[in-house]
């Protein structure tokens, strides 16, 4: 594209060159650029934040297989407009991406679609039942840097310490595990305390994470491997990252922005869109966790969009699915309840949405900086826009955690590879 | 009062007072030739039971009858909820029909209340998962009151899987409200860990405690939670923590026995204990109609219009 | 407050005193009468009367008392449901004259209620209704056997009976009526 664009005025934060000033950004030919604006058109930034795109570690597209909840494409638009040009889309998809196949699909119906980049995360083990090593290999030659079988844990740790070895082979591949005991979290409807005891719903204790968040740093200790620990929940598993970082050990860590944001006790309705694995903890446990992604303990904040059908959702409690959508959501939930109280700094909450998973992704397109002879990869938020977040939605799905609350921070331009995506906050494809 | 019956904490202290002494007059109906009084002539009824309770079912149908209300009877194996129909879509359809209140027996926690989501009238809980019973709360509260004079400062024990028992916490919660004091009994794989936050003592020897008490209220061993291995055997837990003869010898003269039922004699409660004067498992079941038409009464008496005229008294002609 | 009274202590007893007289001579003597209060107030009159009775003819007549809550006609349209008394008739009322016995007689939709509690408990041979005020405004077709005072009032009134059993003093006021929500019900 020989168009030239201009972001005038806009306050430029880019984590990965340590920039926060107003400053205008010309896009020509996909590039960042470092002519002069002439003939650009101009997108007026007055009041807005400029960023790197936004980088989701943990996305459910569903598709194949669930497409009813959710599609390739219509998860590319639900996360451009949630101002992310990149996500990494998890293999728990019905079939499995345990294979380049699944993987090949899914990129290129994200081509097809060409509103966000999608990067297909490859299965550990072989159709996901946690008992052989998946054709890791093949994946990577496919592009896959990063391995999970998210929806469970490893089972068994010697399987774990077997992949974790065998990925070393490659260059910057990364397991990434969904911490979870399955007999102590058996049953479990939500996190196990007086309140659960006073629902009647089964608990599923802190413990069941923080186990298996033992074990895990263990065996990348034993094996040296990279280690990723999907959407922590508990004060207990920081405060394991953090001794087991200290040591050298190569972990990085997310967490949601519902874990952020809500606790336990917003249960008490037995509201079916605070029903996720891992449950919503204590609010001390919200509390470590902001601390802990304040101070970097914790890398990045991931969205774990988990679209559910709406029958589904809207079943008895125990009946219902776990998993909230969160694409849309998490940008404007991190700046209402961190930045705006000042628990977060702006550009530290743009490093944990952008700089920190693209690096861990290895997106190197994306997360800036944004600096002439770089990707646009772009998102241009007015911070202060305050907005009910009600459907209809870009995702297919309206399981929200945050359904009918007012949030502010609002997306206004999204731009992949320097095409506009998303332009005046509606989707242009 | 509350336009739902979901959850004890849905009832203040004072309502429950005005529960159990209207529940007086309606007991005093039961006693009557024509048990029968014309109060919710008109009013529809729905008894929603996806759990099988005869007896349940049974209290609250004859409570809404001897109302002079019209009785719909949805259990599960004969409509449609056995085929799968979502809870919503039941609602919906009662909704359209005009029940005036919809009892509700299901096996999930919480579904009661999802239910309020999608009708107007009144939801009764009757049962839901191992959340809360408070319809049976309330008529052991009643039994206790009319049986002993007081509820205020009665030592109460309830006695057994407290763990998976809506009925266990329904009644700890409203001992607690009505400022008697409970203990939980049983071991302690079956007391939930968070149990003395809702205000009662724990104890795991039953023989320390029967001494002391006003009541021993006994739960229904659950044999098809075995296999999840809380306690090593029934045979065991009989063992420690059953009420044998012997054992209720411990009791104080005028304690009472008592029990929600269906009983599994020989196992938590021998036979011949069930059979004492002492034991008014009977007792509990009259007063349950009582009760239910007594929370049928206050909840559909009223219009719960704010700005309704207020019943006038009953003296001044109206 | 404001209020004016129509009938003192001394007026109350002569008046119950005479109505005995008057259900003796109506029904010739106690033998057939059972009396049955309408509960509140109501009731305490009941035992009066058979206090009465006593004292004149030296024969104690069966007293219950009779809540009439759960058949009156504005179940469901007041905000709350209306608060319950006690019911106890503890005698059969088949073939007995049963005098109903209230304190205020208004609109009649009381009795109403009464008379249709009163059937479910049996066949009485008559039901008679003694009443110790009859304030007028009449709503169904509903008359007293038994009237202690007949006090025209104007339906915004308010006619109030207390009774030494329950109010700690024996009156009848009449006041402005208070607003609904007030301390009525």
């Amino acid at each position: 594209m020989s168009e030239r664009l201009l972001f005038r005025g806009a306050r430029v934060v880019d984590p990965a060159s340590g920039r926060d000033e107003v400053a205008d950004v010309l896009v020509e030919d996909g590039l960042v650029s470092s002519e002069g604006a002439a003939n650009a058109t101009v997108l007026d930034c007055d009041g807005l934040v400029l960023a790197p795109g936004l980088v989701d570690l943990h996305t459910h597209l569903r598709q194949p297989g669930r497409e009813d909840k959710e599609t390739v494409e219509t998860g590319c638009r639900a996360a451009a407009l949630g101002g992310y040009t990149a996500v990494a889309a998890m293999a728990n998809t019905e079939p499995p991406a345990d294979s380049a196949a699944v993987i090949h699909e899914v990129r290129d119906l994200a081509g097809a679609a060409g509103l966000c980049e999608v990067f297909p995360v490859g299965a550990i083990t072989r159709g996901l039942a946690g008992e052989e090593m998946a054709e890791l290999g093949e994946m990577v030659e496919a592009g896959v840097r990063v391995f999970s079988d998210d929806g469970h844990s490893v089972p068994n740790a010697r399987l774990l310490r077997n992949a974790m070895t065998y990925v070393r082979a490659f260059d910057d591949v990364v397991l990434a595990e969904h911490c979870e005991d399955g007999s102590l979290g058996e049953g479990g409807q939500m996190h196990e305390g007086l309140i659960s005891s006073s629902l009647g719903l089964a608990g599923e204790p802190r413990e069941a994470e923080e186990v298996i968040v033992a074990r895990d740093l263990a065996v990348a200790r034993l094996t040296g491997g990279r280690l990723h620990l999907c959407h922590l929940s508990s004060a207990g598993s920081v405060e394991l990252v953090r001794r087991a970082r200290a040591e050298g050990v190569r972990v990085s860590a997310e967490v949601t922005p519902h874990h952020l944001v809500f606790s336990e006790e917003d249960l008490v309705t037995y509201d079916t869109n605070m029903k996720m694995k891992p449950p919503l903890r204590s609010t001390e446990d919200r509390a470590a966790l902001r601390r802990a992604l304040a101070e970097g303990t914790i890398d990045a904040v991931a969205t774990d969009h988990a679209p559910h059908a709406v029958e589904e959702k809207e079943a008895e409690f125990d009946q219902a699915p776990f998993g909230t959508i969160g694409l849309e959501t998490a940008l404007a939930a991190v700046l209402t309840h961190l930045v705006e109280p000042g628990e977060l700094s702006l550009s530290r909450a743009i490093e944990a949405l952008s700089t920190a998973p693209a690096r861990i992704l290895g997106a190197h397109q994306h997360g800036g900086p944004i600096e002439p002879g770089r990707r646009a990869n772009l998102v241009a938020f007015d911070p202060a826009a305050e907005w009910a977040v009600e459907p209809p939605f870009g995702s297919r799905s309206r399981n929200s955690s945050f359904l009918g609350r007012t949030l502010r921070g609002r997306v206004v331009h999204t731009m992949l590879a320097g095409d506009l995506v998303v332009a005046d906050g509606k989707a242009q494809r | 009062m509350n336009r739902h019956l979901l959850s004890i904490h849905d009832v203040s202290a004072e309502d429950v007072v005005r529960i159990l002494d209207t529940a007086e007059s309606f007991r005093e109906v039961g006693t009557r030739v024509i048990k029968k009084v014309p109060a919710l002539r008109g009013r529809t009824v729905v008894n929603l039971f996806y759990e099988n309770s005869t007896r349940t079912r049974i209290s609250f149908e004859l409570a809404a009858k001897r109302l002079s209300a019209d009785v719909i009877n949805f259990a599960t194996g004969g409509s449609s909820v056995s085929k799968g129909e979502s809870l919503k879509d039941t609602a919906l359809t009662l909704q359209a029909m005009g029940a005036d209140a919809i009892v509700i027996r299901h096996s999930s926690s919480g579904a009661p209340l999802t239910l309020t989501r999608w009708v107007r009238g009144s939801v009764l809980n009757a049962g839901d998962g191992t959340h809360e019973h408070p319809t049976q709360a309330l008529l052991d509260l009643y039994t206790m009151r009319d049986r002993l004079g007081r509820l205020e400062g009665l030592r109460v024990a309830i006695v057994g899987d407290v763990l998976h028992s809506r009925v266990a916490r329904s009644l700890s919660f409203a001992l607690v409200k009505m400022g008697a004091e409970a203990t939980l009994v049983g071991p302690p794989t079956l007391i939930p860990p968070e149990a003395p936050a809702w205000g009662v003592q724990v104890s795991h020897d039953i023989e320390s405690v029967l001494p002391k008490l006003d009541v021993c209220y006994m739960l229904r061993v659950q044999r098809e939670r075995q296999r999840q291995q809380y306690v090593p055997s029934v045979r065991e837990y009989a063992r420690m923590f059953g009420l044998t003869r012997a054992r209720v010898d411990l009791l104080p003269e005028g304690a009472l026995v008592m029990h929600p039922g269906p009983m599994n004699r020989g196992v938590e409660i021998d036979s011949d204990v069930a059979d004492l004067p002492r034991a008014v498992i009977e007792e509990q079941v009259t007063n349950g109609i009582a009760i239910r038409m007594s929370l049928l009464y206050l909840l559909l008496g009223g219009s719960g219009a704010e700005g309704a005229p207020r019943a006038e008294e009953v003296g001044a002609d109206v | 407050m404001g209020a004016s009274s129509l009938m003192d202590e001394a007026e109350i007893g002569r008046a119950l005193t005479r109505i005995a007289h008057e259900i003796l001579e109506r029904n010739k003597g106690p033998e057939a009468v059972v009396l049955v209060g309408i509960a509140a107030r109501g009731d305490d009159l009941a035992r009066r009367l058979a206090g009465e009775i006593l004292r004149i003819e030296g024969r104690a007549v069966p007293v219950g008392a009779l809540d009439i809550t759960f058949y009156r006609d504005d179940i469901g349209i007041r905000a709350e449901a209306p608060e319950v008394h006690e019911t106890r008739i503890d005698f059969d009322v088949n073939d007995r004259v049963v005098v109903l016995v209230d304190d205020v007689l208004f609109t009649g939709r009381t009795i109403r209620a009464a008379l249709d509690a009163l059937v479910d408990f049996g066949r009485p041979t008559a039901i008679q209704l003694a009443v110790l005020v009859d304030r007028g405004h009449r709503e169904l077709p509903i008359r007293a056997d038994f009237v202690g005072k007949n006090v025209p009032t104007r339906k915004d009134e308010d006619v109030r009976v207390a009774l030494r059993e329950v109010d700690g003093e024996d009156a009848v006021l009449v006041q402005d009526a208070v607003t609904q929500m007030g301390e009525r019900g």
